[in-house]
């Protein structure tokens, strides 16, 4: 990816997302389903795209992934 | 709504037991909310263990971060208890309460050694910020400089301050959240009208190609 590429992502905004409150709301669930290897992006498409654009969000998405998958 | 597809699923084994012991009386309760609890600090420290170098909080300062975190997620579960529907595993739904309370405490705990000042206004790192390269600064310039004029003429003064501070100075959206006496969404929907907003105007002055398929 190029530099202005990656402006160009960062700009980019997916009418999918649905924000903190609600992806937060719902983030055991959607971490027991990738958890379980089931499609938890094709179920909940907006929680995806709003994890792939919120980087705090994100970080408690790997945490919770991670503190579930190592006990 | 995407939550409004939730629905409860068949509970795992350790589920009902932690709902049984924790609903229970006595010592029964009691060592399972040590145990529990137990499970909350070390989620917690390996939590900001993870987080360490995105965070200027360290040392002890960490672990009492982790301590606090833990203690304060053990009290929102108890209380919170009746509130589980068995929409995922109970351990799933109880270390939530902790990694967002990690979150949180590190955003808060940011201002008492902050890299860099609220309000900063760093723009000469902008180029840094997006990886761009120093021989290919010229090329980005036009660019860069039409994201500056649209945020210091187009945003309203709430959305230059919250952009500037996450975009620019690379101030923790958490942090920011913290200072500014906001909830973590109210920040980010900021942002994102922000980015929707400069992403126009870049089009329109021909920096960015119209995107197919809608707004994106």
């Amino acid at each position: 990816m190029s530099e202005l590429e990656r402006l160009e992502r960062f700009l980019r905004t997916d009418p999918r997302d649905v924000g903190c409150d609600e992806a937060m709301a719902i983030l055991h669930v959607y971490v027991d389903l990738v958890a379980a290897g089931e499609d938890a992006a094709g179920r909940y498409p907006g929680v995806a795209a709003h994890l792939a654009a919120c980087g705090p969000c994100g970080e408690d998405f790997t945490g919770l992934l991670l503190a579930v998958s190592n006990g | 709504m995407e939550s409004a597809r939730l629905t409860a699923r068949e509970l795992d084994e350790e589920s009902p037991a932690w709902l049984c012991r924790l609903g229970a009386g006595g010592g029964e309760r009691r060592a399972a909310e040590r145990e529990l609890h137990a499970r909350l600090v070390r989620i917690a420290l390996a939590e900001v263990r993870r987080r360490s170098a995105s965070t200027p909080v360290t040392g002890p300062e960490l672990d009492d971060v982790a301590h606090q975190a833990a203690d304060d997620a053990m009290f929102a579960i108890l209380a919170k208890l009746g509130d589980f529907r068995g929409e995922s595993r109970f351990i799933t739904w109880a270390y939530r309460f902790v990694i967002l309370e990690v979150s949180a405490k590190l955003g808060r705990h940011y201002w008492r050694s902050p890299p860099v000042a609220l309000d900063a206004g760093q723009w000469e790192r902008l180029p840094d910020r997006f990886g761009i390269d120093p021989a290919r600064h010229a090329e980005a310039a036009g660019m860069l400089a039409e994201v500056r004029r649209v945020v210091d003429e187009e945003l309203t003064a709430h959305q230059r301050r919250v952009f500037t501070a996450i975009v620019v100075d690379e101030i923790p959206l958490d942090a920011l959240a913290a200072r500014l006496g906001l909830r973590r969404n109210a920040v980010y929907k900021v942002i994102f009208d922000a980015r929707r907003k400069i992403r126009r105007a870049l089009v329109a002055n021909g920096y960015l190609d119209q995107p197919g398929g809608g707004e994106r």
